[in-house]
C-alpha cells in the first residue's frame, strides 16, 4: 500500500489498476539536460572559436553560421526543459536537434581529411551519446505523462472520535452519500458488494459495483470497482489512533481511470470536478458528519463546504426558498 | 425581514431580505430584540476584511426569543426561551470545542479551504463576518438563524434587562479573556491600548482578576472619562503624552506586566508621519494592518511579561519589534474570545452586581438607523462608544 507523505510518494498499486502517475527519475534527468543545454549554448555563443577547434569544423566560414545556430537552438533546448513544471516534450526538441547535429557532423565529415577529420570523428560519437541519453530520457518523461491519465488522490483528517466509531460508520457505505458529494447513493447488494451510483459531469449519471478488498475492523477498508465498470476505480481508507489521545487520523487514498484519458480530465476539470479537491472537501464533510451529526451550511454556502461553491459564493443572507436540507 | 447590509466599502443600507429558515437539525431562529454594532464591524465597514460580498447581513452581537427549532437541538432550549447568542459559531464536539477554545472550533467554517489559504489553518465560523469565516448572516436584523444552537446560545432566564446581558454575546468576553491571558497575579499593573468598549471591559476584567493598577490608553477624552469613571482607571491620552516615558515613570522603570492591546489593525499614533507611513502601506496593499498599538505594547512591556492581543488582526503586519519581543523573553497570547466558555460565569457576575455592562452604551436606536449608528461610531461623533439597535 502506497504511503505517502507532503509531496514524497511511493506508489506500489496493490490493486493494479494504474501505474505510477510520475516518473520522477526522467523529471531529474531532463532538468539535468536542461542545464547542459544552457551551458553548451552560452560555451558554444562566447567561445565560437575555440569550440569550432575543438570539434574540427574551423576552416569554414558556413561552420561559423552553423555553430552559431546551434548555440542558440541549444538555449531554446534549455527554455523548453527548465521553465515548464513537467519535463514533458521539451526533451524530444533535444532529440530533433540531436539528428541536426548528426547530419551537419556528417555534411562536415565529407570535406575533411587528417587531423580535424579525427577530431569530427570523436565528436560525431560524442553526439551519437548523447542522442542515446536524450532519446532515453525523452521516451520516460512522455511515457510517464501518459500514464497519468490514471489518477491517484490523497486525503487526511483529524477526527475527535474513535477509529471504532469512524470504521463502523464508514463500513456501511451507505453512509458514504451523505459527505461524498458526487455520489448519489451506495446501496449494499451482497456481503461484500455494494452498488454505486454517482452524479458526472452534465447532468451525467455513472453506475457500477464495487467489491471489499480488505477488511480490517477498525483499521482499514479497501475496495475497488468489479470488471465492466464505466469508470474504473479503487479506493482505501485507513484509520489510525492520533498520538496521545488526539482523535483518530483518517486517511483516504482513491484511485481512477476518466473516460477519455488526460482529454477527459481535462473536460471533467472544466465542469467543476477536481478530484483532490474532492477527497479534501469529502473528508471535511466526514468530519462534521461524524462528529457534528450534519453538515455545516451557512447561507453564503448553503450546500455546505465545497471548492467550487467557496468560489461562487451568495451574498451572507438568508435563502429566498427552502434549502435542500438532507 | 428588514437587515443591515453591508454594500460596499463605506455603505451600509437596511434592506428587505428573505426571512431565515431552519437549514439544519441543530439550528433555531431567533427574533432579535437587541443588536449592537461591534468595533470590528468597522474593520469590515472600511474594507479591511477581505471575502465581502454586497448583500451581506452584518452584525455579531445580538440577543432574541427562540421561535423556531429544528429537531436535533439538545439541552432543553425550547420556543420562547430568550436567549444571547455567542458571536462564535462552534459545534460543541470537535477537539477545539472539547478544549474550551469554541473560537477555533474545525467544523463550523464551511470555507475553512477559502480561510486556510490565507492563514493556514481555518478558525471558527462568526456571524456576519465575511465569507472567509464562513458567510453567515449577521444579527442586525429581526430575525436570524443559529447553527448548533445548543451550544451558541445562553438562556437568561431572570429579568435582568437586554442591556445587560447582550453584552455577553461579544465584547464582555472578549475583554475578560485579554484580562484573562494575562495570567495576573497579586501587584500586577496592566496596560491596555483602547478604550473601546473592549478595552472597558478588559479593564474591568483585570480589575476583577485581582490587578493591582490598571492603566489605559486612547486618544478620545470622552473614552478615557468613562473608564476613569466607571472603573477607576487610570488613563493615558497619547496624544498628549508620550506612552512609554509616561508607562516607564509610572512603573518606575520596570514597564506593565501585561500590556493588551484591544485596538487592532486600524490604530493610530499620535506622529503624523508614522501614521501615514503605515496608512499608506495598507492603502498600497503592502500590509494590511496598522499595528501601532501591538508595537508599543511590546516595548513598553516588562521584562519577561505578557502582550494579550484581543483586537482583531485581519493579515499582515510590518515593522513588528521582533528583536525586543525576543531578547526580552516577552509572551505573546491572543484569539477570538471562546465566547461560549465564559457566557456562564459572566451571566453569574452579572447576577452578582459584580459588573453591570450595560455602562459602555451610549446610542439606542431603531435598526432602520443602522447606517447612522456606523457613521457616529466611526467618527466617534456625540461621545459614542457603543450603539444598541433595536429591530
Amino acid at each position: 500500500m502506497g504511503r505517502t507523505t507532503m509531496g514524497v510518494r511511493s506508489v506500489t498499486d496493490s490493486l493494479g489498476i494504474e501505474r505510477a502517475g510520475q516518473d520522477r527519475g526522467s523529471e531529474g534527468l531532463a532538468r539535468f539536460l536542461g542545464w547542459l543545454s544552457l551551458s553548451l549554448g552560452v560555451t558554444v555563443l562566447a567561445r565560437r572559436e575555440q569550440v569550432s577547434r575543438v570539434t574540427g569544423v574551423d576552416d569554414s566560414p558556413t561552420a561559423r553560421q552553423v555553430l552559431t545556430a546551434a548555440g542558440v537552438r541549444e538555449l531554446g533546448h534549455a527554455a523548453a526543459l527548465l521553465i515548464p513544471r513537467r519535463a514533458g516534450w521539451g526533451a524530444w526538441t533535444r532529440v530533433a536537434g540531436d539528428m541536426l547535429d548528426l547530419a551537419a557532423a556528417g555534411q562536415a565529415m565529407k570535406g575533411r581529411c587528417g587531423e580535424r577529420r579525427m577530431r569530427l570523428t570523436y565528436t560525431t560519437w560524442a553526439l551519437a551519446g548523447i542522442t542515446a541519453v536524450d532519446l532515453y530520457t525523452a521516451v520516460r518523461a512522455t511515457r510517464g505523462r501518459r500514464g497519468r491519465d490514471a489518477n491517484r488522490v490523497y486525503g487526511s483528517v483529524t477526527i475527535n472520535r474513535s477509529a471504532a466509531d469512524a470504521y463502523r460508520f464508514w463500513h456501511d457505505f451507505e453512509n458514504l452519500p451523505r459527505f461524498m458529494s458526487h455520489l448519489q447513493s451506495v446501496r449494499t447488494t451482497g456481503d461484500r458488494r455494494s452498488r454505486w451510483t454517482a452524479k458526472a459531469p452534465a447532468g451525467r449519471k455513472v453506475t457500477w459495483d464495487a467489491e471489499i478488498v480488505d477488511d480490517r475492523p477498525g483499521e482499514l477498508i479497501t475496495w475497488r470497482s468489479v470488471d465492466g465498470a464505466r469508470v474504473p476505480n479503487s479506493g482505501s481508507v485507513r484509520f489510525v489512533p492520533a498520538t496521545g489521545g488526539r482523535g483518530t487520523e483518517v486517511r483516504v487514498e482513491l484511485g481512477y481511470r476518466v473516460p477519455g484519458g488526460m482529454f477527459g480530465a481535462r473536460i471533467a476539470k472544466v465542469f467543476g470536478e477536481n478530484p483532490q479537491q474532492q477527497v479534501c472537501d469529502d473528508l471535511r464533510r466526514f468530519k462534521q458528519v461524524i462528529e457534528t451529526g450534519e453538515i455545516t451550511r451557512s447561507d453564503g454556502s448553503p450546500d455546505g463546504s465545497n471548492r467550487q461553491q467557496q468560489l461562487k459564493q451568495r451574498p451572507a443572507q438568508p435563502l429566498a426558498t427552502r434549502g435542500s436540507g438532507r | 425581514m428588514r437587515a443591515n447590509c453591508w454594500i460596499a466599502p463605506n455603505n451600509v443600507a437596511v434592506k428587505n431580505v428573505p426571512d431565515p429558515q431552519i437549514l439544519n437539525p441543530r439550528d433555531a431562529i431567533v427574533r432579535i430584540t437587541s443588536s449592537a454594532i461591534c468595533g470590528s464591524d468597522l474593520h469590515l465597514l472600511h474594507g479591511y476584511i477581505p471575502a465581502m460580498t454586497k448583500g451581506d447581513v452584518l452584525g455579531h452581537e445580538f440577543m432574541g426569543e427562540v421561535v423556531e427549532l429544528g429537531p436535533g437541538v439538545r439541552d432543553g432550549l425550547s420556543i420562547g426561551d430568550r436567549v444571547v447568542v455567542a458571536f462564535p459559531i462552534a459545534c460543541g464536539n470537535c477537539a477545539s470545542c472539547a478544549d474550551g477554545l469554541y473560537s477555533i472550533c474545525e467544523n463550523s467554517n464551511p470555507n475553512a479551504a477559502i480561510a486556510e489559504k490565507v492563514m493556514g489553518h481555518s478558525p471558527a465560523g462568526i456571524f456576519g463576518y465575511s465569507h472567509l469565516l464562513g458567510g453567515y448572516a449577521g444579527g442586525q436584523a429581526q430575525y436570524a438563524r443559529v447553527p448548533y444552537a445548543d451550544v451558541g446560545t445562553i438562556k437568561i432566564e431572570d429579568d435582568l434587562a437586554d442591556e445587560q446581558v447582550l453584552f455577553l454575546s461579544d465584547v464582555l468576553p472578549t475583554g475578560y479573556m485579554a484580562a484573562e491571558m494575562c495570567d495576573i497575579k497579586r501587584g500586577d499593573t496592566i496596560a491596555i491600548w483602547g478604550a473601546g468598549p473592549v478595552g472597558q471591559f478588559a479593564a474591568a476584567s483585570a480589575l476583577m482578576l485581582g490587578a493591582e493598577r490598571v492603566i489605559v490608553i486612547d486618544r478620545f477624552p470622552y473614552r478615557l472619562r468613562i473608564a476613569r469613571e466607571n472603573t477607576g482607571v487610570e488613563t493615558i491620552n497619547y496624544e498628549q503624552t508620550d506612552v512609554l516615558d509616561a508607562l516607564r515613570e509610572m512603573t518606575a522603570g520596570r514597564g506593565p506586566d501585561a500590556c493588551i492591546d484591544a485596538v487592532g489593525m486600524e490604530g493610530h499614533h499620535a506622529s503624523p508621519a508614522l501614521h501615514a507611513y503605515d496608512r499608506a502601506k495598507q492603502a498600497t496593499k503592502t500590509e494590511t494592518d496598522r499595528p501601532h498599538a501591538l508595537r508599543e505594547a511590546v516595548l513598553s512591556c516588562r521584562n519577561g511579561g505578557t502582550i494579550s492581543v484581543i483586537g482583531a488582526y485581519g493579515g499582515f503586519i510590518d515593522k513588528f519589534p521582533m528583536g525586543s519581543f525576543m531578547n526580552r523573553s516577552l509572551t505573546m497570547r491572543s484569539g477570538q474570545a471562546h465566547v461560549q466558555r465564559y457566557m456562564r460565569p459572566l451571566l453569574e457576575r452579572i447576577r452578582k452586581g459584580e459588573i453591570d455592562p450595560s455602562f459602555i452604551i451610549t446610542h439606542t436606536m431603531p435598526l432602520d438607523d443602522a447606517p447612522h449608528g456606523f457613521d457616529i461610531f466611526k467618527n466617534k461623533q456625540d461621545e459614542c462608544l457603543k450603539v444598541v439597535l433595536k429591530p
